[in-house]
């Protein structure tokens, strides 16, 4: 009887930590069969990159598979907001068991995530790749990270300008096509439309820290590098801490919500916001202006969200002018995406094949046709089915004065203060001028004393 | 186990040995619990502590290289006037949806059900525990739907011909505070009803006799005979309230601005949108030397032993 007891009490010790121990290591990819499991992470959140599931689950992967029995390509996307998709990943490629194989990565991202050891370096790879001379020479800077090294191959790039209305605009007795030449002509037509169309949103800009990196880069930067004074100066490598172009800024943003010619604070402080614009106010004509990127037109085609055939007819694509049309007279941010493969990926060498098949010429120019993008390859540039897809004419001529983030792994951080200054300044929590001395205040302490300098 | 270690004047060494065995099987058959805990809650700990000192990150160098920077944390946090706000909205937060609503509004609840039919106290209890047993992150989205611009709420008030108002960006601190009691009333509903169970009637109906009123009855005999009550049901809300995090998160994301930016909104926003992990890590100590602070105050102000 007792040994009974002693045999029960030992199985029960030993069963639970077996479990506790089990619990945590479930192997990343076996599926029963032996066929080798390649995950591919990307963000879903809010109905974006719909061309692009379309693209891997239709054209890529039965392809793929086809050619290669042995291996099952999976998708995992993860359905969050922009905003939440970077520290999700940072955390998935932490671990060897969560890693994914293959993982889309924003180029301002690259940088940090390299650098924190997350993603494989691919130099060895590309070198042997004959179709990376085809890639566009500054688009490969976006993902080389400080070392050096090339940690992913772009899939796609962008360039931002105003979306408006023509149909409102000729109802507002605003001249069609518009060119603003300074923000003030901007604001100038955003008044004009509230005061003849009282129930139209004059201007749409994202503002809040739910929209992420598109508060910082189609908001707050499309306006700053317009002024003097960048985010960063690339000759001293520091960081612009101080400047009228950074007040004026923060000034920008505040007229527009101080005199209402923006859109409700709840609509566009959540992260549905781009949505909420582009899917349903600027389709309804409810939206006469919109600061925003190239993308949208995948809204608005056949097998986009919010199919809206007329878009190319009643929409424009303005570029962005710079503060007051000083040299060169417009200009606009590019950024764009990429297939990196994470340092904890179980199967490097299946997955670089995945990525080089799917960057073919061919497959890069069906998925931009999807999703509607811009281009990283010099040959696709050249298709005359490329350059005929609606608005990519205006879109490519903006990249002409096309700015790039600050290639620095502080980068990330310094943008999400931003996204909450923006935040508190279109919440009346603190005015312009204390915007530009909190930024001032936190990128110092962020990136360190001897990185700043003022203008 | 209690009875064993009663030590009797016949203790044989017989039942010496078999105390032992007791001893071993007790030690056996804890020992899963004990490692799981050790595991899963003492460790951690012990990491939060370390990295509250480091600069650990979710990317960047950091993230490779971490460092040990003392109280660095510590220092930025005190010069953040973001942190100060957190701290306001946190005890705001905490004041009225918990010491006050939750409060005050369970121990009325139990006040009025006290001896009444038990048919009507089970339909009450049952409605009032319904806001309990809801998970959090539904409750969040029950009143999202509500308080939202076309929620529930303004579709009323447009029908009433009133003009609709964005309770969750002209109130936000209301609305959360609001839905905190809904949620957590039937916690202190449910202490305070087994507290006035326990006051004898007899003691309520000597006091009647000797001519109080029904406030001083209330006030001078019944408050004081459940204050130890009071003040476990205080410690324990408030614990709780402190850690809320869903509710805020999925209603108003800490907004707008900064309006409802509680210290655990503020601890996951530097350390996972901001990727400061180890800053965000120095606040979640700072979240629990507030909570042991307060439960110290309850204590002590009302003289109680737990």
């Amino acid at each position: 009887m007792k040994k009974y007891k002693r045999i029960a009490a030992v199985s029960l010790i030993a069963g639970s930590v077996l479990l506790s121990a089990a619990c945590s290591n479930q192997s990343a990819s076996t599926n029963g069969s032996d066929k080798e499991v390649i995950k591919i992470t990307y963000r879903s959140g809010g109905g974006s990159n719909k061309g692009f599931t379309d693209w891997l689950n239709k054209e890529i992967i039965p392809q793929f598979e086809k050619d290669n029995p042995k291996v099952d390509v999976q998708l995992s996307p993860l359905n969050v907001s922009e905003g939440d998709y970077f520290a999700k990943i940072a955390l998935m490629l932490k671990s060897k068991n969560t890693a994914p194989d293959i993982v889309t990565e924003d180029t301002f991202m690259v940088n940090s995530d390299a650098s924190a050891g997350y993603l494989t370096p691919l130099d060895d790879k590309v070198k042997d790749w004959s179709d990376w001379s085809n890639y566009t020479e500054n688009v490969k800077k976006g993902v080389m990270a400080q070392d050096g090294k090339i940690y992913g191959v772009p899939y796609n790039t962008d360039s931002r300008g105003l979306w408006y209305n023509k149909d409102l605009f000729t109802k507002a007795g605003l001249p069609v096509p518009w060119e603003p030449k300074s923000w003030d002509e901007i604001l100038q037509a955003a008044r004009i439309i509230k005061e003849k169309l009282p129930d139209v949103t004059p201007f749409w800009m994202n503002s809040g820290k739910a929209t992420g990196e598109g508060t910082s880069m189609q908001t707050f930067e499309m306006l700053l590098y317009g002024t003097k004074t960048p985010l960063y100066d690339t000759d001293s490598k520091k960081w612009i801490v101080k400047s009228q172009g950074l007040t004026d800024t923060f000034k920008f943003i505040d007229t527009i919500y101080k005199e209402k010619l923006g859109p409700n604070l709840s609509q566009v402080l959540n992260g549905q916001a781009g949505a909420v614009a582009y899917q349903q106010l600027m389709p309804k004509g409810k939206l006469a202006i919109g600061l925003d990127g190239i993308w949208q037109t995948g809204n608005w085609g056949e097998s986009g969200s919010a199919p809206w055939p007329e878009a190319f007819k009643t929409l424009g694509f303005a570029p962005m002018p710079t503060q007051n049309g000083e040299a060169p007279g417009t200009i606009t941010m590019s950024g764009g995406w990429a297939l990196s493969i994470p340092n904890n990926s179980h199967h490097k060498d299946k997955a670089w094949e995945f990525i080089k098949f799917a960057s073919s010429k061919e497959h890069t120019l069906s998925l931009l046709t999807k999703e509607r993008n811009l281009t990283t390859r010099d040959d696709v540039a050249q298709e005359k089915s490329y350059q005929e897809i609606p608005m990519f004419k205006e879109a490519t001529e903006f990249l002409k004065f096309a700015q790039f983030r600050p290639a620095v792994d502080k980068y990330p951080t310094v943008s999400t203060q931003i996204q909450s200054l923006v935040e508190d300044v279109v919440t009346e929590k603190i005015t312009p001028e204390q915007a530009a001395k909190e930024y001032q205040k936190n990128v110092t302490k962020i990136v360190g004393q001897d990185n700043v300098i003022e203008k | 186990m209690n009875t064993n270690m009663v030590v009797s004047p016949t203790v044989t060494i017989k039942e010496n040995t078999r105390k032992d065995h007791t001893l071993v099987k007790s030690i056996l058959f804890l020992l899963p619990a004990w490692i799981l805990l050790l595991v899963f809650f003492v460790g951690p700990i012990l990491l939060t502590f370390y990295f509250a000192f480091t600069n650990l990150a979710l990317t960047g160098t950091e993230a490779k290289n971490v460092q040990f920077i003392g109280f660095q944390n510590f220092l930025s946090m005190f010069e953040d006037p973001d942190f100060r706000i957190s701290v306001v909205k946190t005890i705001v937060f905490l004041l009225f949806s918990a010491v006050i609503g939750q409060q005050i509004l369970g121990f009325i609840l139990a006040v009025l059900m006290k001896e009444k039919n038990k048919t009507f106290r089970r339909i009450i209890g049952i409605i009032v525990l319904a806001g309990w047993v809801t998970p959090e992150i539904v409750v969040a989205f029950c009143w999202v739907a509500f308080l939202s611009d076309n929620g529930t709420l303004n579709l009323l008030l447009q029908h009433i011909g009133l003009k609709p108002v964005t309770w969750l960006y002209t109130f936000p601190m209301v609305s959360v505070v609001v839905a905190n009691i809904w949620h957590g009333t039937a916690f202190s509903m449910l202490v305070f009803q087994a507290a006035l169970d326990d006051v004898p009637k007899s003691v309520e109906e000597a006091a009647m006799m000797d001519g109080a009123s029904r406030f001083q009855v209330m006030f001078r005999i019944v408050l004081p005979m459940v204050k130890g009550s009071i003040v476990t049901n205080m410690v324990l809300v408030t614990l709780q309230t402190l850690g809320v995090f869903t509710l805020i998160f999925s209603m108003t994301g800490g907004g707008p601005g900064t309006s409802t930016q509680t210290l655990p909104i503020f601890m996951y926003n530097q350390a996972f949108v901001n990727y400061q992990l180890g800053y965000g890590t120095a606040i979640s100590l700072i979240l629990l030397v507030i909570g042991i602070g307060a439960s110290l105050i309850y204590i002590r102000s009302m003289k109680v032993n737990l």
